[in-house]
């Protein structure tokens, strides 16, 4: 699952994407996560990163990040 | 290193320009305290689902409500319509502000006078009293309000057997310019149904007429709809006064003024856009005033109003079940608390505040109840922050009606607490338990055992 290559996401927490020209809001740990997608980062590295930095629990995380990549795939911002 | 405070990630599409159909934000600050007690010690002693009903603000809004009418109006009397909440607690409440009890069945009778209400400030309104209750109602001098007419050969009937004059009024109908117009309640004013029982009324010996009673629909929108109904009701009375030279003691307008929650697909909040309780007082007095009564003769006014006293009064407390993903992308949110408790979400698009602090990102949301039931909507659509599993909302403005009709329908019913103004907290009613059940139920002998 990577993020589709001509996605663009400012450091202001704004995604848009220009073959549609829709755009879209992320906060902040959103907007982290589309970083390290972007990177090419697995959703295990992303979980683990994001382990490392919040205080949050796996459970809790893997549920929440999986929800996010259904709405990002809604979204069609998946490759 | 300590670590950040962790929120979900989140993404929402920007639709400049697009009407949002989620409407405005419900609340910008989180309802983490009711009259000062922390809702999480609420729910921690109490259990989740729960209702809070704040003392104070119910002693407010009667004196506010009274303040209204009576700088405008020389005689004012309150009812406290019991099937609106019909708690002892609450009923004692209006009590103690000196409003009367308005009742519509046997059962709300009994528990009037079980609160200790004179029969005599017992307003007995409804389309379905039974003989027995009507017998109950004339033997402690009740205000009868009669609705139809087979209602008054019954009475006729009682108070010959008794011996005992009763006390009666008529509930009239009528059009005041509001769609659809109620007219199943009472007699009617245009076609003269009205003036006909009240002249069949004055020439019975066992019924002595001391009012007039409408009530013209509920959350009433227009405060001119009443000035409409209070002309008419006049007219009856100075018309018995010319013809009988008789005197009615009061006029009673019912309830139905609207309360401060928000209609569903009203465009803007109720709380900014329905009448004050000032408005609707305004249009009635003057009404009253400048018809054609007597200097010296203006009747009682009485007033029922229900949901307008008691809505904002009330809080229900809920606790976030789980978070899914519909087909659409929207988010849902499944509370603990759903229709069955919280009947008025079929009316109004509540307003709900999360319960502890949260940030500045939202997301559009249905709420949902726990019921398996597709009609368990709490909210359809309403822009929330990010709510995590196990997290509390405040569901506002449920004073009104839920505490009545709630439905004992696959969850058990919550407890009911009252926060005092002395900031105390006590039970008023306990949750239901399944003993409770198995107490009215019982099981014919050869249906007691069987072999899976
Ligand atoms: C006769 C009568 N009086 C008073 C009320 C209270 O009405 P509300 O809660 O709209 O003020 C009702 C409610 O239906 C009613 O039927």
């Amino acid at each position: 699952m990577k993020l589709k290559s001509d996605v663009a996401v400012s450091d202001s927490g704004f995604v848009f994407l220009p073959t549609t020209g829709e755009s879209f809001s992320v906060n902040p740990i959103g907007s982290e996560v589309l970083q390290l997608l972007k990177e090419g980062k697995s959703i295990q590295e992303i979980s683990n990163q994001i382990l490392d930095k919040f205080d949050t629990e796996p459970l809790i995380i893997d549920k929440d990040l999986s929800d996010f990549m259904e709405i990002l795939n809604h979204y069609s911002l998946l490759e | 290193m300590e670590k950040q405070k962790y929120e979900r990630p989140l993404i929402k599409k920007l639709e400049s320009g697009m009407p949002n159909k989620f409407g405005t934000r419900t609340g910008y600050q989180p309802t983490t305290h009711i009259e000062n007690v922390p809702v999480k010690d609420l729910i921690k002693k109490y259990d989740s689902p729960l209702f809070v009903i704040s003392e104070k603000q119910i002693r407010n809004n009667v004196r506010k409500a009274k303040q209204a009418f009576e700088t405008r109006y020389p005689k004012v009397q309150f009812a406290w319509s019991y099937k609106t909440n019909y708690l002892d607690a609450v009923c004692r409440t209006f009590h103690q502000e000196g409003s009367w009890a308005e009742v519509v069945s046997g059962f709300e009778f009994s528990k009037a006078l079980n609160n200790g209400v004179n029969g005599s400030k017992i307003i007995f309104n409804g389309p379905g009293k039974s003989d027995k209750d009507l017998k109950m109602a004339i033997e402690n001098n009740a205000l009868i309000h009669i609705d139809h007419l087979e209602e008054f050969y019954s009475i006729r009937q009682i108070t010959e057997k008794l011996n005992k004059k009763a006390k009666v009024a008529i509930r009239v109908n009528m059009d005041t310019g509001i769609y659809p117009m109620w007219d199943r309640f009472g007699f009617n004013y245009e076609n003269g149904q009205a003036w006909d029982v009240l002249n069949k009324i004055i020439r019975t010996d066992s019924m002595e007429l001391v009012g007039l009673h409408t009530h013209i629909g509920t959350f009433m929108l227009a405060a001119s709809a009443y000035s409409a109904a209070a002309y008419k009701l006049a007219d009856l009375a100075v018309s018995i006064r010319k013809k009988y030279n008789h005197e009615i003691k009061y006029i009673d307008m019912g309830g139905g003024f609207s309360s401060k929650n928000t209609l569903k697909g009203a465009y803007l909040p109720g709380q900014d856009v329905n009448p004050s309780i000032d408005e609707f007082a305004e249009a009635i007095t003057s009404a009253l005033i400048n018809s054609n009564f007597e200097k010296g003769h203006l009747p009682i006014l009485i007033l029922e109003t229900g949901r307008a006293l008691i809505d904002d009064t009330s809080y229900l407390l809920g606790t976030v079940l789980s978070n899914k993903r519909l087909s659409d992308g929207r988010r849902s949110t499944i509370l603990d608390a759903g229709v069955n408790i919280l009947f008025t979400s079929f009316w109004y698009d509540h307003k709900i505040t999360p319960a502890q602090p949260f940030t500045q990102y939202t997301e559009d949301t249905v709420l949902y109840g726990p019921l398996c039931m597709n009609i368990d909507v709490v909210r359809n659509n309403v822009n929330l922050p990010l709510l995590n599993k196990g997290e509390h909302v405040v569901i506002h403005n449920v004073g009104a009606y839920n505490m009545t009709q709630w439905m004992q329908f696959i969850t058990l019913r919550p407890r009911i607490v009252m926060i005092d103004e002395k900031e105390q907290v006590s039970l008023l009613r306990e949750r239901e338990t399944l003993s409770n059940f198995l107490e009215m139920e019982s099981v014919p002998e050869h249906l007691k055992t069987f072999d899976l």
